[in-house]
């Protein structure tokens, strides 16, 4: 098996904010996984707080009322903004792994050309649609649908 | 070789909760603009609406395969934002097993929740 070198993570977590000059990309990297554990936290929970529908009515009721002040449906709202971009910025990534809008390799010819600004297009469409979900999301969070 | 395959599975894993978490998201969050899944109508939490969704089997079924699916990628991201900050040898093998554990613990504690309450729901 062959061996590789390791370097080592010298900004560490304070990378994912201040890196240096990098694009938006970059934050959304970072943003990409302040969300994804967020919402595995909230997952966790969420596993434990709907399995006492299993108990009773009552049990089910009283968490839901629990969780149901207003101070919990802003959390949950957060949630979901998590999950919109979480998602939506997951597309992206996915088809980037798979070689879609990056366009084609070329010969590294000064000025050289970064593969940045062909993907950027798919960035800025699937973060309207991120804006859009979580528009769509927040209508209903807010109470506005009632 | 073997890393490759695990990150693979995180990214397919990201596509099965896109479907069945989107499903769920717009049966729980959009319910009052779109009304699906909801037959008792009002919200969608309501013990009526939770009832008549346990009813159907395939419900049940989404459920476990999004728990294990969310499961797997929640906690392979986790590990992976772990050790890119350049844990000793020791650590990884620390949280491989812890991780493996408590997967497989939520895991089984998910499945009997969703299982159990389906059969309630066939008997309501």
């Amino acid at each position: 098996m062959a061996e590789y070198k390791k370097y080592s993570n010298r900004l560490g977590i304070t990378g994912w904010l201040a890196g240096g000059r990098w694009g938006i990309e970059r934050y959304l990297y970072s943003l990409h996984r302040i969300t994804g554990l967020g919402i595995l936290l909230y997952f966790i929970l969420h596993i434990f707080v709907t399995s006492s529908r299993v108990f009773s009515m009552d049990a089910w009721e009283k968490w839901m009322g629990f969780f149901g002040s207003p101070i919990f449906k802003f959390g949950e709202f957060l949630v979901f903004v998590a999950f919109a971009f979480h998602a939506v910025n997951g597309i992206r990534l996915f088809l980037i792994e798979l070689g879609f809008a990056v366009g084609k390799a070329e010969e590294p010819i000064y000025p050289y050309k970064s593969s940045l600004n062909t993907q950027r297009p798919l960035m800025v469409v699937l973060m309207i649609v991120a804006i859009v979900l979580i528009a769509a999301g927040g209508y209903e969070f807010l109470g506005l649908t009632h | 070789m073997r890393e490759t395959k695990y990150w693979t599975w995180h990214m397919f894993a990201g596509v099965i909760i896109l479907i069945l978490l989107g499903i769920h998201m717009i049966t729980m969050h959009l319910s009052t603009l779109l009304g699906w899944f909801n037959p008792a109508g009002g919200d969608a939490i309501g013990w009526d609406n939770l009832l008549a969704r346990a009813t159907l089997f395939i419900y049940a079924v989404v459920y476990i395969v999004l728990l294990g699916a969310a499961l797997y990628h929640g906690l392979y991201g986790f590990r992976t934002i772990l050790f890119e900050l350049g844990l000793k040898k020791g650590a990884q093998k620390f949280i491989n097993i812890l991780f493996i554990a408590a997967g497989i613990c939520l895991f089984a504690f998910g499945t009997w929740a969703a299982t159990k309450f389906y059969i309630i729901a066939q008997g309501a």
